[in-house]
């Protein structure tokens, strides 16, 4: 199963980036969060940088018909920016992030250093995605674009 | 701004951007990790495991840096108790799922892909974290 190789292998890349940039710990990215305090820039650094890496590859990809090991690109399709699922549901994530300052990334990938508080803050992303299933979507009059689903 | 770590998180972030770049180009799919959960949740389609590859992958490529320098888990400080760890991830879980994106799919992916919904919902919940931090530690002191 190449696509899963591949999937294992960017893994191991992402996760080697988020420890060697220290993304790994909550002090470090509220230090970012804490704009009116000690602010530490480093994770609009580590934003930017892979921001600029992957615009070139959607530049890259978007000449090509086809990914190298599947049938086509699946990048999600909407356009709504006026969304109040986009914008409530990050909003509630945002408050999450200041709170504990992990983000569901940095959350699993430091589930490497073996911390319980790691392992409970998991524990609780998953069962709140889960739970987050049964919100139904049919209340917000919003035209979804595409079932391709959710990006993050 | 003492802690301020430019260096390293020029390389860290290279090297994330490396990893959405090789799975866009070769898998054509987008490396966001809240999308990734949400999509080995049931009803789990059948190109599911992929997610769980990656998902290892990011606890091995963590784990090989804790390896190679020998870096103990109090690299790791948590100002929140357990119970606000378990509300705040109940809260990561509900509003990734529902606002469709977090920092790696809506940050670095969507932003990369200048898609006009990641950067709303990018500018969204950094104004959201740090409307917490700010309560926390300049009004209410912890």
């Amino acid at each position: 199963m190449v696509r899963n190789m591949i999937g294992f292998g960017t893994g191991i890349l992402f996760g080697l980036g988020l420890a060697v940039s220290h993304m790994v710990d909550p002090g470090k990215v509220l230090g970012f969060l804490d704009f009116f305090g000690e602010w530490d820039p480093s994770l609009l650094i580590v934003m930017g940088v892979a921001v600029a890496v992957t615009f070139v590859a959607y530049r890259m990809a978007k000449g090509r018909s086809a990914p190298v090991f599947a049938e086509l690109f699946q990048w999600p399709t909407k356009t709504a920016i006026m969304d109040p699922r986009l914008i409530g549901g990050s909003a509630v994530f945002g408050a999450g992030w200041g709170i504990v300052g992990y983000c569901p990334g940095p959350g699993i990938s430091s589930l490497a250093y073996f911390a319980p508080q790691t392992a409970v803050f998991v524990i609780a992303v998953v069962a709140g995605s889960a739970a987050a299933g049964f919100i139904p979507k049919a209340r917000i009059p919003v035209v979804s674009g595409a079932a391709a689903g959710s990006s993050g | 701004m003492e802690d301020f770590t430019p260096i390293s998180a020029l390389i860290g972030g290279g090297l994330i951007g490396l990893s959405s770049a090789f799975l866009l180009m070769l898998s054509g799919r987008v490396a966001g990790v809240s999308g990734m959960i949400t999509g080995l949740l049931p009803p789990a389609k059948g190109d599911a495991a992929w997610r769980l590859w990656f998902l290892g992958g990011l606890i091995v490529g963590t784990g090989l840096y804790r390896v190679s320098t020998g870096d103990g888990v109090e690299t790791l400080v948590f100002d929140a108790t357990m119970p606000m760890i378990v509300i705040g991830g109940l809260m990561t879980g509900v509003g990734t799922r529902v606002g469709g994106g977090c920092t790696s799919g809506h940050g670095v992916c969507g932003i990369g892909r200048a898609s006009p919904r990641s950067i709303v919902a990018t500018l969204t919940f950094i104004a959201a974290g740090a409307a917490v931090v700010y309560v926390n530690r300049h009004v209410l002191g912890v």
